[in-house]
C-alpha cells in the first residue's frame, strides 16, 4: 500500500475523473491487493463482522423456531397471508438488480465508470439474492420439501404447476443466482491469480491458486476470458429485466385489487434498479472512506450513481401515478377503494412515508451540491432503501388486508419474529460482505488497470 | 518462484469437474432406483400373518368368490375384512383339529378379532373407494395382482401415485366387462381369447376398453386426473 508510486498519486480524484491521476498498473494492483494480503485485521472490521455474525445467529434461531413451530410465529393471518416474507423477498431481490445492471448492461454499453464498482456491486447482488431466495422457501411452511418446486422425475408423476408464477419465480431466481455467480467468478479469475502470485502465506497461495484455476495470463486465456465475460454479460442482460418482471407477475396473476396495473413489470424493474443503486451507494460510501479508496471510487462514480437513482426514481414515481390513475380509470369499486384505502386507510402513514422517501426527498439529487456531498448522498441512499421496502409493504399488505368482503378484512401486524427474520437476513448479507471485503479483491484489479491504460492514452492524445 | 501445484493437478481438476457431474447423476439415479425398489415399496414382499391364510387355496383352488369374505366391496369404500364367523362357516366343519387354525378357533371362542397384518394400505390423505372402481369395471386383479396364485398375500403394486395415475389417465388399458370383475383368472381379450360384449367380439383390449369407458360412463377423463378426485 505504501509503495513509492503511491506518493505521487492524488489521494482524491478530481470530481469528473474516474481514476485519480498518477495511477500506474503497479500502483493499482498494489493498492487493491494490499487490502486482502497485507492489511492487518482491524478492530473496525472485526466489530462489523461480529455484528453481522450475531445477526446471522439470530437468523439461525428464527429459522430453527420456524421449522419447529411453523409460519404461525409470523404475523401472517388470513386475509394477509403474505406478510414480511414476501415484502422482504421482493426487496432483497430488487437490490440485487443494480449489480447485474452495472456489470452486464454497462459492459455491453461500454460504460467505463462500471469498472471500479462492478465487483462489489456483483457481490452485493449475489448476497442479496441469497437473502431473497430464503424467504419464499421459509414462507412455504415446510421448507424441507422445497424440491417439490423443481421438475424432477418422481414416483408421484407430478410436475410443478407451470401456470403458477411461483414456479416461474423458482426458475427466474435460480437462473439469476447461477448466472450472477458465474459472471462474478469468471471476472475474479485474473485477480485471484494476482493474489496467488503476490501471497506470501502458503495456505493463501494454495487457496487462491485453486480458485484461479491455473490462470497464467496467456493470450489464449485472455481471449477466452473476454469471450466468457461477453457471453455471460449477454446472458445476464435479459435477466436484469426478466427477474423482476416475473416477481411482478406474482402479484398480477392474483385477483387482489391494486395488483393489476399494466405498468407493473417495468415499474417493478425500475424500482429494483432504484433500490439496488441506493444499496450500492450505501455500501460504497463507508467502504471507500474506511479503506481510503477515494482515488478509485471517485466523486464521478457517486455522481453517476446518483443520476441513475434519480432517473429510475422518476420512473417509479410515474408508476405510482399510473397506479392511481388506473384505479380511478378502471371504474371498479374495489380498485378505487384500494387507492382510497392507501391514502386514508389504517396504513396511510406508510403510504405517505413511501411517497416522501421515494419521490419527494430524492428530488434533491437534481442539485449538484447534493450529489457532491457525501453525507447527503448517504442519507438519500438510506431513505430510498427504506422507501423501496415500504413500497413492497404497501403493495402486499394494504391490498391483502382489505380485499373484496369487508367482513373478512383484518389488520396485519408483524410479530417480533418477523422483525427477527428480516434483521437476520441483514446479518447474512453483512457477514458475507465483510468476509468478501477481507478475502477477495473488492475492486476489479484487471479492469481498473485497463482504465489506467485508457486514461493515459486519452491524455496523450489531447 | 517454485510452482505451487504439481503437474498432476491439471488432471485432478479435470477429473473432479467431470467426476462431480457424474456423481450427481449417479446419485440421482440411485435414489430413484431405491425409491422404486421392493425394499422400499414392499411390492411383491409377502407379509407374515397370524394364520398363514392362502388366497391361492381359497380363491384359486376352491373357487370361493372374493365377495364371500370381502362383503362390502360393492357398496363401500372399504372392501371389508371377514369376521372370524365367516371363517367358521366352513372351519367349524372341516380341519377342526388343525393346529394351524388354532388362532381362528381361539378368536371365535374368546370373541376377539384376529390381528391381520394389513398388506395394501393407502395414506389417509388419499380418498379411495372400492365400490366405484368395481362398478366401473375395474377388476380385483387389476390392482391386487394374481391373488388366486398367492400362497401368502403380498402387495402387487407400488401404491405410488404414479401407479394410480397410470390407470386414471388411460382407464381403457385396464377396464373389463362388469361380469368379469370378480374373476380371479380373467385375461384381457386377445386373438386366442376373444371377449363378447353386447354381441360384439373383441380381440383387442384397447378397442374393448374404449367402448367400455363410454358404455360405463366413466367420468370425464379430465376429472380422473384432478387433484380433488383423490385428495378431498
Amino acid at each position: 500500500m505504501d509503495s513509492e508510486g503511491s506518493q505521487k498519486i492524488a489521494a482524491v480524484a478530481e470530481p469528473d475523473a474516474l481514476l485519480a491521476p498518477g495511477h500506474t498498473f503497479e500502483s493499482v494492483t498494489d493498492k487493491i491487493s494490499a487490502i486482502v494480503l497485507s492489511r492487518p485485521v482491524t478492530p473496525g472490521w472485526v466489530f462489523g463482522a461480529l455484528i453481522g455474525f450475531g445477526l446471522l445467529m439470530l437468523l439461525n434461531l428464527v429459522v430453527t423456531l420456524l421449522m419447529i413451530k411453523g409460519v404461525g410465529i409470523w404475523g401472517i393471518r388470513i386475509p394477509a397471508a403474505w406478510g414480511f416474507a414476501i415484502v422482504n423477498f421482493v426487496w432483497w431481490i430488487g437490490i440485487g438488480h443494480a449489480g447485474t445492471l452495472i456489470s452486464a448492461i454497462l459492459l455491453l454499453l461500454h460504460q467505463k465508470w462500471r469498472t471500479s464498482i462492478n465487483r462489489f456491486a456483483e457481490a452485493m447482488t449475489i448476497f442479496a439474492v441469497m437473502c431473497a431466495g430464503m424467504f419464499p422457501l421459509l414462507h412455504m411452511g415446510r421448507p424441507w420439501l422445497f424440491f417439490y418446486l423443481m421438475p424432477y422425475p418422481n414416483p408421484m408423476w407430478m410436475w410443478p404447476q407451470f401456470r403458477s408464477p411461483l414456479v416461474w419465480d423458482v426458475f427466474a431466481v435460480s437462473t439469476y443466482f447461477t448466472v450472477s455467480l458465474l459472471f462474478w467468478f469468471v471476472g475474479l479469475i485474473p485477480d485471484l491469480a494476482t493474489l496467488r502470485d503476490r501471497a506470501k502465506n502458503r495456505a493463501a497461495k494454495i487457496i487462491y491458486g485453486m480458485l484461479s484455476m491455473g490462470w497464467r495470463g496467456s493470450a489464449v486465456h485472455w481471449s477466452r476470458y473476454e469471450m466468457a465475460s461477453l457471453l455471460l454479460a449477454g446472458l445476464a442482460t435479459p435477466l436484469v429485466l426478466s427477474v423482476h418482471t416475473v416477481v411482478s407477475f406474482d402479484f398480477t396473476i392474483g385477483i387482489i385489487p391494486g395488483w393489476h396495473t399494466t405498468i407493473f413489470p417495468p415499474y417493478f424493474v425500475a424500482g429494483a434498479i432504484y433500490s439496488g443503486f441506493a444499496m450500492v451507494l450505501t455500501l460504497a460510501i463507508p467502504i471507500r472512506k474506511y479503506y481510503h479508496l477515494e482515488d478509485l471510487v471517485t466523486m464521478r462514480h457517486l455522481d453517476l450513481m446518483a443520476k441513475v437513482m434519480l432517473a429510475t426514481g422518476l420512473i417509479v414515481a410515474y408508476g405510482y401515478a399510473t397506479e392511481a390513475f388506473m384505479s380511478w380509470y378502471s371504474a371498479d369499486q374495489y380498485e378505487r377503494y384500494m387507492l382510497w384505502n392507501r391514502i386514508h386507510g389504517p396504513y396511510h402513514i406508510l403510504y405517505f412515508m413511501l411517497i416522501t422517501c421515494n419521490i419527494i426527498l430524492p428530488q434533491s439529487l437534481w442539485s449538484k451540491r447534493v450529489r457532491q456531498s457525501i453525507p447527503l448522498l448517504f442519507i438519500v441512499s438510506l431513505i430510498v432503501n427504506m422507501g423501496m421496502w415500504l413500497e413492497r409493504f404497501v403493495i402486499v399488505v394494504i391490498s391483502l388486508s382489505r380485499d373484496f368482503i369487508p367482513s373478512s378484512w383484518a389488520m396485519y401486524y408483524p410479530t417480533k419474529w418477523d422483525w427477527a427474520t428480516f434483521l437476520g437476513t441483514f446479518g447474512l448479507f453483512f457477514f458475507l460482505f465483510f468476509l468478501f471485503i477481507r478475502f477477495l479483491p473488492m475492486i476489479s484489479i484487471v479492469e481498473v488497470r485497463s482504465l489506467v491504460h485508457e486514461t493515459a492514452e486519452e491524455k496523450a492524445h489531447s | 518462484m517454485p510452482q505451487i501445484f504439481h503437474r498432476s493437478t491439471n488432471l485432478i481438476a479435470r477429473v473432479t469437474i467431470f467426476g462431480g457431474a457424474l456423481i450427481v447423476a449417479a446419485l440421482g439415479f440411485a435414489l430413484y432406483e431405491i425409491a422404486m425398489s421392493p425394499w422400499y415399496t414392499e411390492q411383491n414382499v409377502t407379509r407374515q400373518q397370524p394364520v398363514p391364510f392362502s388366497h391361492r387355496h381359497h380363491a384359486g383352488e376352491l373357487g370361493i368368490d372374493c365377495r364371500y369374505c370381502h362383503t362390502s366391496v360393492e357398496k363401500s369404500s372399504f372392501a371389508g375384512l371377514p369376521p372370524t364367523q365367516t371363517c367358521m362357516t366352513c372351519h367349524s366343519q372341516i380341519w377342526t383339529n388343525s393346529s394351524m387354525l388354532e388362532p381362528v378357533r381361539a378368536s371365535f371362542r374368546d370373541d376377539t378379532s384376529i390381528a391381520w397384518t394389513r398388506v395394501n394400505a393407502l395414506p389417509d390423505f388419499v380418498y379411495f373407494d372400492h365400490s366405484i372402481h368395481v362398478a366401473k369395471g375395474i377388476g380385483c386383479t387389476t390392482c391386487h395382482g394374481q391373488v388366486a396364485e398367492m400362497p401368502l398375500t403380498y402387495r402387487a403394486g407400488t401404491l405410488y401415485m404414479s401407479w394410480c395415475l397410470d390407470c386414471h389417465r388411460e382407464p381403457a388399458k385396464n377396464i373389463r366387462p362388469r361380469s368379469e370383475v370378480f374373476d380371479p383368472f380373467y385375461e384381457p381379450p386377445s386373438r386366442s381369447n376373444p371377449i363378447l360384449v353386447d354381441g360384439k367380439e373383441y380381440t383387442d383390449q384397447m378397442a374393448m376398453g374404449r367402448q367400455l369407458v363410454k358404455d360405463y360412463k366413466v367420468k370425464n377423463l379430465q376429472n380422473l386426473e384432478d387433484c380433488a378426485t383423490c385428495h378431498r
